[in-house]
This record gives C-alpha cells, structure tokens and sequence, in this order.
C-alpha cells in the first residue's frame, strides 16, 4: 500500500503451525481510522493472520512466523519488544464473548487497566465509564456495575469485551469474527459501533459473513489457502474484483 | 400397544431404575449418620466439648484435647500440603508436556493409592525414629503427604475445565502468563480447588493409622507440636477397642464429633469462597 504510511503493516509475513504453513508472505499494510474486512473460506489464514499482529499466534502450540510486522513503522517482532507491552496496544476480542467470570461488569472493563503503568483509582473509574460508552453499554450497566458480568446476554457480554479492549486506549483492535456467536440484533450493535470506533482507533475484523464486510469495512482483503488473493477498497473489491478467485467467493461459488 | 407407549414405559423403568440407584447410594450414608447419632447423640453435651477425659472409671470428661489436636494437626498438614498440591496441580495444567508434568501425575495416581499406614511407616521412619519420640508434627507430615497427590489431581482437573478462550483473552489484554494463570484462570475455578482441597482435607482428618505412629495420642490437652498430640480418630479408636461400656459410648460420640468437626470446616470453606456480587445483576 503505498498511500499514507499505514498504522500497522506485515512486510512478507508468513505464519507456520511446526511445520505447517497457515499464512504464506502476505504483505499488507492497515491505515488508521479505518475498518479493514479480512475474508476468505474456514481454514484460509485469515485469523491466523490476525493473530500473528498482536503475537498471539506464538502462543498457539508450534507457532512461529517469518517476516515483519510492523507498528508505527517498528517491528514488533524484535527481541527488545515486549509482547505483554505489545498487546496493550494491540488489542483483540475473540469470536465467543469472554467476560472474565469471577470479576464484576467494572472489574472487566478494569481489567487491562490493572497491568502496564500505575493508575488512580479516580482516573481508573473515568476509563471504565468512558469505555463503556464507547461501547454502547453504559446506559444498560450503570445501575449494576457491581454485578457479575456473567448476567449479562451474549450481545452484551460482547460488547463488554469490545469496552474491556478499548478501555486501555490501544492504537489498533483486531476483531476475531466478533458477531459469530450473536444473534442479528447483537450483531447490528457491534457493527454500528465500529463505525463509531474508527474514529478514534485503527480495527482490523475477520469476518466469516461476506455481506458484514461489505457493510463495516472501508477495505477488504481477501484470503485463501494462506495467500492474500487480493485487496482493496470494500466497495470495489465486491463489485468488480480484479481476480477470478475472489469473484468466485464473493458470488459465492465456492467457502 | 403402540410404540410410543412402549416407549414411555421403557423410560419409565429406566427412571425408576436410577431412582433406586441413588437411593442405594445414599442408604449407607444415611445408616451411618443415623447409627452415629442414635448411638453418640446420647453422650454428647456442652462438657463433653470442653473438658479432657478423667480416669478410667469416672465419669464425665470430653474430647477438647483431641478437637484441638485434629484442628492443629490437620491444620499445619494443610499448611504443609495445600501449597504444595495446588502449586503442583498448577504447574501441570500449565505446562502438559512437560517430563515433569508426566512424572508427577504418575507418582500422584500411584500415591493415591498408596495405603495410609504406608505413609505413616514412612513418617514414623524419618521423623518419628529419627528424633526419637512422637509429635504431633509428625502427624501432619503424614497427612499432608497423604492431601498432595489428591490435591494437586483435582487442582489440576479442576484448572483443565476453564475455557481456553479466557486465558486468551487476558493473555491479549497484555497480561503475563502468571497473572494470566493466578488472577484469571485459577481465580475462575477456585471453587473447584477449595472443593478438591475441602476432600482431601475430610479424608485425611478421619485418618487413624497415619496418626498412630506419629501423632500417638495423648490424654492431656496440649498445643505442643513437637509431643505427641491426641486427635479425634485416635480417642475414637482407643475407646473403641477398650474394654469399658462407658467407653465404647464416648467412642460414637467421639465419632459423631469427628464428623461434625469435618462438617464444620467444609460450610466455613464455602462461605468464606462464596462469590460476592450485588443481588441485582
């Protein structure tokens, strides 16, 4: 991508389980203040992908990769860098909504609050407030903010984690196919706060749900078996993809 | 008849047929409990509680000593052997491959079947015999080698069962491995370990064998660790095997005491773990 220098970017990244390849030198670079859609077929890479931004993907058994990520122009993949440090400004939610069950709905958001540097309690109270609003959650959780987050519904406990990520003000968030495990109107909440979401951060989405790329997504990649096909602005790549490949997924002839 | 009804006929004798399961299951429960209060009920009073045997031959006298000789010697048994078997029970649900981990469950599967008064022997041999008189502490190593392998198998269980997706999801918030391990997912199954401890802690404080090479038992109240010390089990077993009616009578009601003693702890436990959230969640 040459355009405006992207937030953060993979320079030939491939991503390995021992000696199975899952992602094969994708190169790819995520602007900020923009939703990028990563799509392709079960099994395609793109998750793999995803994870392998934030360092998540060397916590899986036998993984490892080669190439360059970079944030901000820095690989976060030198030695001198920390993943735990890394992940505060990477943040991910996963496809099933994983409230922390012994904590409290404050206790969650709270949670990534808790590491990194030293906070006032006062200054604690504000992020989690402010997180909940950004997550479209205040108003349903004001009154029981001391409740255990496990009475919340599915959508909610969703956009529980999407404030719980947020909360700690990372630079860029990766969603793991977020709506997956909810039902259609879960699904339209968390698709409406991305768009309020962009503004502040920089969010990368992997979606099973073709139709959710083409509604939340400013770009759209799309991948299979472990290569990246083709990328490019949403509403191009839906209406006239430049391969045969991606035009086949998108019409649905194939995933 | 149609098929349906042969078939809500069948599951109807299937239903009774666990029905009669339970209730043989619970039977020798409910005797022994029975057969403990009708029998022991009778000699218990407030003295019995708070007093220390007389003579042979008098009357009266209780149990203190050896109430307080169990809560001590289970008590550092606990000291001893919960950190050791929830630390251990940790360490293999964190690191599964590991040679350590397979050694580890192997030796625990094999020391839970071990026969207490192997472990006592063992005890007797290395303290016991080494320092040339029975204590108390002793007793507790017993006990707490017997709590170990149960305690760090069911940690170890009871820590598998959390989802994998939890400690993902601290792990991307920026969380260490061990925070992620202590504040997350051992937090959420807590309830699981203290149940798992809360057995091994029941099995071991009614263990007589262990105690007999140790501990010893002892007639006088004391709260010296390096002496012998009485303990509920024993008062239980040398009442029992002696030869006066009064004494057999004190040994069910010694008995019944035991079983409220491990009654006790286990309703303390889960109070003192029970999760606090506001009602209106």
């Amino acid at each position: 991508m040459a355009d405006p220098t992207p937030r953060i970017a993979t320079e030939r990244l491939s991503a390995m389980y021992g000696k199975t390849t899952a992602v094969k030198d994708v190169s790819l670079g995520f602007e900020a203040n923009r939703v990028h859609a990563l799509i392709g077929p079960s099994g395609c890479g793109k998750s793999t992908f995803l994870r392998s931004l934030n360092r998540m993907h060397e916590l899986s058994p036998g993984g490892w990769i080669t190439g360059r990520v970079l944030l901000d122009g820095q690989d976060v993949y030198t030695p001198t860098v920390n993943p735990m440090q890394l992940r505060r400004r990477v943040g991910m939610v996963f496809q099933k909504p994983t409230p922390f069950p012994t904590m409290s709905i404050f206790d969650n958001v709270a949670a990534g609050l808790r590491v990194g540097h030293k906070r006032s309690r006062a200054e604690v109270a504000e992020t989690v407030e402010r997180a909940l609003h950004g997550a479209a959650l205040w108003d349903e959780v004001k009154d029981r903010l001391t409740a255990s987050a496990m009475a919340l519904s599915g959508g909610q406990q969703q956009r529980l984690c999407v404030a719980r990520t947020i909360a700690p003000r990372p630079e860029v968030i990766l969603l793991d196919e977020p709506t997956a495990s909810l039902d259609p109107q879960g699904t339209q909440r968390i698709e409406e706060l991305l768009y309020t979401l962009k503004r502040e951060f920089t969010i990368v989405i992997v979606t099973h749900n073709m139709q959710q790329a083409a509604r939340v997504s400013d770009t759209t990649s799309f991948f299979y078996l472990g290569d990246l096909v083709e990328t490019g602005a949403t509403r191009q790549l839906f209406t006239s993809p430049a391969r045969e490949a991606t035009e086949a997924y998108i019409t649905g002839r194939f995933g | 008849m149609n098929r349906s009804a042969a078939r809500r006929l069948r599951s109807r004798f299937m239903v009774g047929l666990m029905g009669l399961a339970v209730v043989l299951a619970v039977l020798p429960l409910l005797l022994i409990l029975g057969t403990l209060i009708a029998k022991g009920a009778g000699s218990l009073n407030l003295a019995f509680f708070t007093n220390v045997p007389v003579p042979a031959g008098e009357t009266g006298g209780g149990v203190l000593h050896a109430i307080i000789g169990t809560l001590m010697i289970v008590g550092v048994a606990c000291l001893i052997g919960l950190p050791l078997g929830i630390g251990a029970g940790i360490y293999c649900a964190e690191y599964p491959a590991s040679r350590l981990t397979f050694a580890t469950r192997f030796v625990s599967d094999v020391l839970n079947g071990t026969p207490s008064i192997v472990v006592g022997v063992f005890a007797w041999t290395w303290i016991v015999a080494s320092q040339k008189h029975f204590s108390a502490f002793a007793g507790s190593v017993a006990l707490a080698i017997l709590m170990v392998p149960m305690v760090t198998r069911t940690t170890e269980e009871m820590i598998k069962l959390v989802p994998h997706s939890l400690r993902e999801a601290a792990l991307a918030l920026g969380y260490s491995r061990w925070r992620t391990s202590l504040s997350v997912v051992v937090r959420t199954t807590l309830p699981g370990i203290v149940t798992g401890s809360l057995l091994a802690v029941a099995r071991v404080a009614g263990e007589t064998a262990p105690l007999l090479f140790t501990a010893l038992g002892s007639q006088y109240l004391s709260f010296n660790l390096d002496q012998p010390m009485a303990a509920l089990p024993l008062v239980v077993f040398n009442y029992a095997i002696g030869p006066y009616e009064e004494w057999h009578q004190l040994a069910w009601a010694t008995a019944l005491v035991l079983i409220l003693v491990v009654l006790v702890l286990s309703a303390a436990a889960r109070l003192a773990t029970r999760r606090k959230f506001t009602q209106n969640g």
